[in-house]
């Protein structure tokens, strides 16, 4: 196994970088007071091709592999969190479903728009009943003609505000529990589609969660998904496959933080010395460090196992588990070395200690990573 | 059109300048094409894909510029090429690059030259003008908007805050600067391609120079950082004594009147 990124996906990272830093972090400020990433930074993004990390080679993309993207979302995650989730959802489980289970048709008729940006990816999984227990969904979908005609409620959908294309789950066979669920791709001109109230959260400003509202909402039978019935399957592996997307957002983010506590700490003096200086702040860092360096490991070993194609279940929600804790701690450390600046809104750190808290939460909580974890070591020990 | 690009590779500004043995020490310092000369790489795209051709990237310098080279590649350019005087040039002047940069240009065909209108770093702004009268072709500094029309080019120029409008015909070497457009970023699948672009090296040689050909025409005699600035002093009292003792000031301690 090799850590090291490759030229190329060096000379990559350093351009996402040189963007991100100097362009997104100019506006942060901004996104977090007008709750709007503006349209400028949106379309250098799409001009760059950040839309376009999860798209094959052959639909004229990077293909870089997940070693690659893990490099890229690492220097997107070091900004504003709302950006970054504005990305990390249309290239992760907006756009992966598509990737991994569409048809050559679909791909065609989808990936080039998902790729450039011009339309939006989006995934439509967890209703108001149906959270940790995705199977548990009231959403149904019935077959008339060459449409499927789906009706129900979705909520928390990130990108729904922005989103033109939906990956979404629906019951097509009540009787059968988790095996009458079926993936469909929808688009927001169908009829019948409907986006609703917009949630109002404790952080992520600028990514917009929001209802969507499915009355008699037509899809033709040509936009099922992989196969009908496999739905579930479906949605547990879109969103295994983002795991290790949004492990290295949050390796970022962390990286930010421990660059802006080591700043900090060496400039600000308290007691005649740099607060460095003081062991307790010293060990705060040396401990961000550490976790960050373990992060970061985990991240590419998980991310090179995917390139291998490899299974990963039990190491993909160990990486989702470990990097969600691992940037809350990292955060609240970085509040209490800045001391009340860290409190204080003016400066970043309090926005990334309340963007970090979703990520315990969102694609599946750190509780449901643990059942997985539980689940497949019981296998293995058996 | 024949498009030829000059860039520099140039320490960051963002750099804290450090001095050892009476020059700037590079150790560890983050090096970016020259801020000006970006905004001649994409005036050349612009030009490129309104009207056609190819662009060139030239740049004079060692191993370490093919990164800015490929950058540059990235953003849109088609070709480039190193001229590579590690091994031959010890110093330098603007006199050396133009020599090498004449050389260059004897057996090429362009139809527009753009440069930066300065170099962040050493700030003569004379390559693109002394370059331009050594190919004999004329030369606009500065410039602000260019449209080319067949063999004319519609140019302004900044001029102390006015605008100055010209014509002239092509072939014909611009320099550029701020306001002339807003360079873009190299996009992802620009970079995976420009590694497939020519990257062409060329040394003193290859050019039917050698080394004293290029010696340069200037000594530089001691490097120095600006003195540290002295906190300001605040004048006190009645007015008319403040204003007394600044002229005393002025006068004696600055000695400026
Ligand atoms: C900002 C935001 C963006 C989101 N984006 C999307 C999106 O784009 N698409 C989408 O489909 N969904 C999205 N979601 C939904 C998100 O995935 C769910 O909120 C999450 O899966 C948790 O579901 P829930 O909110 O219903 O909580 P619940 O499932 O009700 O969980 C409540 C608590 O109970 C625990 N719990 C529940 N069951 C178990 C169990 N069996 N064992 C142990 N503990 C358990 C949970 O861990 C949690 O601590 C988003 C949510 C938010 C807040
Ligand atoms: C919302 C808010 C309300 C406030 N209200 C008031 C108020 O009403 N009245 C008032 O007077 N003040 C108030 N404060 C100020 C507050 O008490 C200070 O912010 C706090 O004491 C920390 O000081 P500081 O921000 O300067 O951080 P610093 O003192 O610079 O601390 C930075 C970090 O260094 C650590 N550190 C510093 N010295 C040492 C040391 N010797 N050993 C180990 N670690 C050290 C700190 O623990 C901290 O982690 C308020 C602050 C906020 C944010």
């Amino acid at each position: 196994m090799n850590f090291n990124l490759s030229d190329d996906i060096q000379f990559l990272k350093e351009n996402v970088r040189d963007f991100v830093q100097t362009e997104v972090e100019a506006v942060a400020h901004r996104i977090e007071k007008e709750n709007q990433i503006p349209e400028r930074i949106i379309e250098m993004s799409k001009d760059m091709g950040l839309f376009g990390l999860s798209i094959p080679k052959q639909y004229g993309w990077l293909g870089i592999g997940m070693i690659g993207k893990c490099a890229l979302y690492e220097e997107v995650g070091a900004t504003h969190n709302g950006y970054t989730t504005l990305i990390g959802a249309h290239t992760g489980i907006g756009s992966v479903g598509i990737v991994e289970l569409g048809t050559s048709e679909q791909k065609e008729k989808y990936l080039p728009d998902l790729a450039s940006g011009k339309k939006i990816g989006a995934f439509a999984l967890t209703e108001p009943s149906a959270g940790s227990n995705a199977s548990n969904l009231k959403t149904t979908a019935v077959k008339k003609g060459n449409h499927y005609v789906l009706n129900g409620t979705k909520h928390y959908i990130t990108n729904a505000t922005e989103a033109d294309i939906f990956t979404v789950m629906a019951v097509t066979n009540p009787h059968k529990g988790a095996k009458g669920i079926t993936s469909f791709i929808v688009e927001k001109d169908f009829p019948g589609f409907h986006v609703g109230a917009v949630e109002r959260k404790m952080g992520l400003r600028g990514s917009h969660s929001a209802e969507i509202i499915l009355e008699d909402c037509e899809v033709p039978v040509e936009n099922v998904l992989g196969e009908e019935g496999q739905g579930y399957v479906n949605a547990l592996k879109i969103l295994a496959n983002g795991r290790a997307g949004l492990a290295a957002r949050n390796l970022g983010s962390c990286q930010k933080l421990l660059d802006l506590s080591m700043q900090y700490a060496q400039e600000r003096e308290q007691f005649q010395v740099p607060i460095i200086e003081h062991q307790a702040v010293g060990h705060m860092i040396s401990e961000m460090a550490v976790e960050i360096e373990a992060l970061r490991s985990f991240t590419y070993r998980v991310a090179c196992m995917v390139d291998e194609g490899k299974r990963v279940i039990k190491e993909a929600a160990m990486l989702k588990l470990y990097g969600s804790e691992v940037y809350n701690r990292v955060a609240d450390k970085a509040v209490q070395i800045h001391g009340g600046m860290g409190y204080i809104s003016d400066y970043p750190i309090e926005r990334f200690y309340r963007d970090a808290r979703i990520t315990r939460i969102y694609e599946g909580t750190s509780g449901i990573q643990k059942n997985i974890i539980t689940g497949q070591l019981k296998k293995e020990y058996s | 059109m024949n498009i030829y690009v000059l860039m520099k590779r140039t320490f960051d500004t963002e750099e804290k300048i450090v001095i050892e043995d009476g020059r700037i020490d590079e150790e560890g310092a983050e090096f970016i094409i020259n801020p000006y000369d970006e905004y001649a790489i994409e005036e050349a795209i612009q030009l490129r894909d309104e009207h056609g051709g190819e662009i060139t990237v030239v740049t004079i310098g060692g191993e370490d510029a093919e990164k800015q080279l490929r950058t540059a590649l990235a953003m849109g350019a088609d070709k480039s090429v190193l001229i590579n005087v590690e091994d031959d040039v010890e110093e330098s002047d603007q006199f050396t690059t133009v020599k090498i940069l004449e050389a260059f240009f004897e057996d090429k065909e362009y139809d527009m030259i753009l440069a930066g209108n300065v170099a962040i770093d050493q700030a003569s702004g004379q390559i693109g003008p002394r370059l331009a009268e050594s190919l004999d072709i004329p030369c606009v500094t500065t410039i602000t908007n260019l449209e080319v029309d067949g063999d004319k080019a519609k140019i302004e120029r900044d001029v102390e805050g006015d605008v100055e409008k010209i014509e002239v015909s092509t072939p014909v070497l611009v320099t550029c600067q701020q306001g002339l457009n807003e360079p873009r970023y190299p996009s992802l699948p620009g970079i995976m391609k420009a590694k497939k672009k020519p990257l062409e090296e060329l040394e003193l040689d290859d050019l039917d120079l050698d080394e004293d050909d290029v010696e340069p025409k200037t000594k530089t005699i001691d490097v120095f950082l600006p003195p540290e600035k002295e906190a300001g002093k605040i004048l006190e009292g009645e007015i008319d004594d403040q204003v007394n003792e600044l002229v005393g000031l002025l006068r004696n301690e600055a000695k400026v009147i």
